[in-house]
């Protein structure tokens, strides 16, 4: 009895280890930037300067910034269609340079401007892409396509409800149908991930919503990766990690959670008749500060409460300042906006 | 066969959009009706005892040259347009190799002008023009050669330019100076040296030629109105045809990566 149970946790524990091993050759990676820069020509500075990031296998990555941070720079090298100046990329396991067509073959891209054919019919328009990624044969009609690929287009066209449009050009869709029919498209061929430039810019809130639905589906169903860029921090916030940049450098990135701890700076704003007493009194509790009067303590993780109490200088002034994530997120680039007028017209 | 398929797609792409635009349909038949009912017409009543052939003949011939050559030139202006409309990226993330979308492009502009011929033909047939259904038969493969020349020709003058606005300014430049060194309404047999340079270094002049060389092949005029002959013009136009298409497709790429 004893040595048949023994056997069998042994058993259980080296499956449990080769689980794990497994888990570990999985988790591949499907995009690798390493120093990435991109000056373009006749600019000044780098529209994208040094960045390095990476995304795992099925992970909903997201890249967060204002106009002209280098977002739309970043993923139109990523997706081949822009040349680099410098630094080292890897998609789906190969080389952005050396193997574009093979990269080109793994993705799918949303871009920031539909990108469809105004003079086709939607259908048309996604007849057009498979054939181009050699997904059916080239044929003159939707009746000469194979049976699956009709079966395909009416189940998609039925996923979003616009089986009635399927034969009518592009040019009487309204904007939210435009960027569904974008997505259908994108996701013809399977991509291994799936490249999302600013989807739901120019989208009313209804069409956002219904969007962002339609994606959460993909995502679960296809186990897409999804590399989104964004100037919107409610849609960051549901990616497993983000990426903020600004200036075409990262300022911040992980998870939201931790760009929340990172980001929002909690402090105090005091100021005292006797500013004298109070600056020395903050110095001898070590609590960091800035300024001459009034003064900002930063709380480090301290609680508001705790700090207030010990200090005993009779305060004049008192603010506590504790930013949601969005107020945080636009003093970091609000700071820089401005300045950054002249660059932005490539981004 | 993957790229067989994409080139096919993005050749009837073209075709497609030509059938869904009545406008530029009738637009296009309107130079060529000028150039052979007026210029041919006239020169033909002052002109022809004195050359000792027939003059609207001469042009209607030259004019089908030249305007395949020219349709399918301007008609790659669409690559540029299908970049400023935001299309152009669908075409370009695609796993297809960048010489397949191009010559993709290039053979629906060609069929686009092929569609043009169409109603030139039955004008120059109703203006007296004789051209036999044989004559029509046998022109067909040298007609997409030098619509094949016009493509390769537009996408190497395409390559230098970035937007549609300067592409529309001197594609005139290149083209209208052809219609004369290349004798589309005019002998060029002797011309002075100058001339005579620009005209051999002009792809239009073979174009026309070819067409001339096949139609007038059992005419007793031929050597009258004929440069050169079929194999030469051949020889000369694939050659072009392959720089001009790799040159082209190799530079136009490059702009279209680096900015």
């Amino acid at each position: 009895m004893y040595t048949v149970s023994y056997y069998n946790k042994l058993n259980y524990h080296l499956k449990l280890v080769s689980a794990k091993v497994k888990l570990e050759i999985v988790k591949k990676k499907a995009i690798i930037v390493k120093d990435l820069v991109k000056k373009y020509r006749k600019a000044e500075k780098n529209a994208v300067d040094s960045i390095s990031f990476d995304v795992e296998e099925g992970e909903f990555f997201a890249l967060l910034g204002p106009n002209g941070a280098g977002k739309t720079t970043t993923i139109s090298i990523l997706t081949t269609t822009l040349s680099k100046s410098g630094g080292e990329i890897t998609i789906a396991g190969y080389d952005a340079d050396k193997e574009s067509s093979l990269v080109r073959q793994n993705i799918g891209i949303i871009f920031q401007n539909p990108s469809l054919d105004q003079n086709l019919t939607a259908e048309e328009n996604i007849r057009f892409h498979s054939v181009l990624y050699g997904i059916y044969p080239f044929a003159p009609t939707f009746s000469l396509m194979p049976d699956a690929y009709q079966k395909r287009v009416k189940e998609l066209a039925g996923i979003l409800g616009i089986e009635k449009e399927m034969n009518k050009p592009i040019k009487t869709f309204s904007g939210g149908m435009k960027r569904k029919l974008e997505i259908i498209r994108s996701l013809m061929h399977k991509p291994k991930i799936l490249f999302l430039d600013e989807p739901t810019s120019g989208l009313d809130p209804l069409s956002r919503k219904t969007l962002w639905e339609y994606l959460r589906d993909v995502r679960k169903t296809e186990k897409t990766t999804i590399f989104l860029t964004t100037h919107y921090l409610e849609e960051a916030e549901e990616a497993d990690r983000v990426c903020i940049i600004n200036h075409g450098q990262i300022v911040s990135l992980g998870t939201p959670e931790k760009i929340k701890r990172e980001l929002v700076k909690k402090f105090i704003t005091a100021d005292s008749k006797d500013r004298e007493k109070l600056t020395k009194e903050l110095s001898k509790h070590s609590y960091t500060y800035t300024g001459t009067g009034p003064f900002h303590i930063m709380l480090d993780g301290k609680s508001a409460q705790d700090v207030i109490k010990s200090i005993n200088t009779k305060l004049s002034y008192l603010y506590i300042h504790n930013p949601t994530l969005e107020e945080a997120y636009l003093e970091i680039v609000g700071n820089t906006q401005t300045e950054e007028k002249g660059a932005t017209a490539h981004a | 066969m993957r790229e067989v398929n994409a080139i096919a797609t993005i050749a009837y792409r073209d075709f497609t959009r030509l059938l869904r635009d009545r406008a530029r349909i009738i637009s296009t038949f309107i130079f060529p009706v000028i150039f052979i009912g007026v210029l041919g017409g006239s020169l033909q009543s002052n002109l022809s005892d004195e050359a000792g052939y027939n003059f609207l003949t001469f042009i209607f011939a030259g004019v089908l040259g030249q305007t395949l050559f020219q349709s399918t030139a301007s008609g790659i202006i669409s690559l540029i347009e299908d970049r400023e409309n935001d299309f152009s990226q669908e075409i370009f993330v695609s796993p297809i190799s960048r010489y397949s979308i191009i010559f993709g492009k290039i053979l629906g502009e060609s069929l686009v002008a092929l569609t043009q011929l169409v109603g030139i033909i039955i004008f120059g047939l109703i203006i007296g023009v004789t051209m036999t259904v044989a004559q029509v038969i046998t022109l067909i493969p040298f007609f997409l050669i030098v619509c094949l020349l016009g493509g390769a020709f537009g996408i190497f003058v395409l390559s230098n330019l970035s937007s549609q606005r300067s592409a529309n300014q001197i594609f005139p430049f290149v083209m209208f100076p052809q219609f004369f060194l290349a004798g589309v309404f005019s002998p060029i047999k002797e011309l002075p040296l100058p001339l005579m340079i620009l005209s051999r270094i002009s792809p239009m002049t073979y174009a026309v030629d070819l067409l001339r060389s096949v139609y007038y092949a059992d005419s007793p005029v031929y050597d009258k109105v004929v440069l050169f002959n079929t194999p030469i013009n051949l020889a000369v136009i694939g050659a072009m045809f392959t720089v001009f298409m790799i040159g082209g497709t190799y530079l136009f790429m490059r702009n279209e990566r680096n900015r």
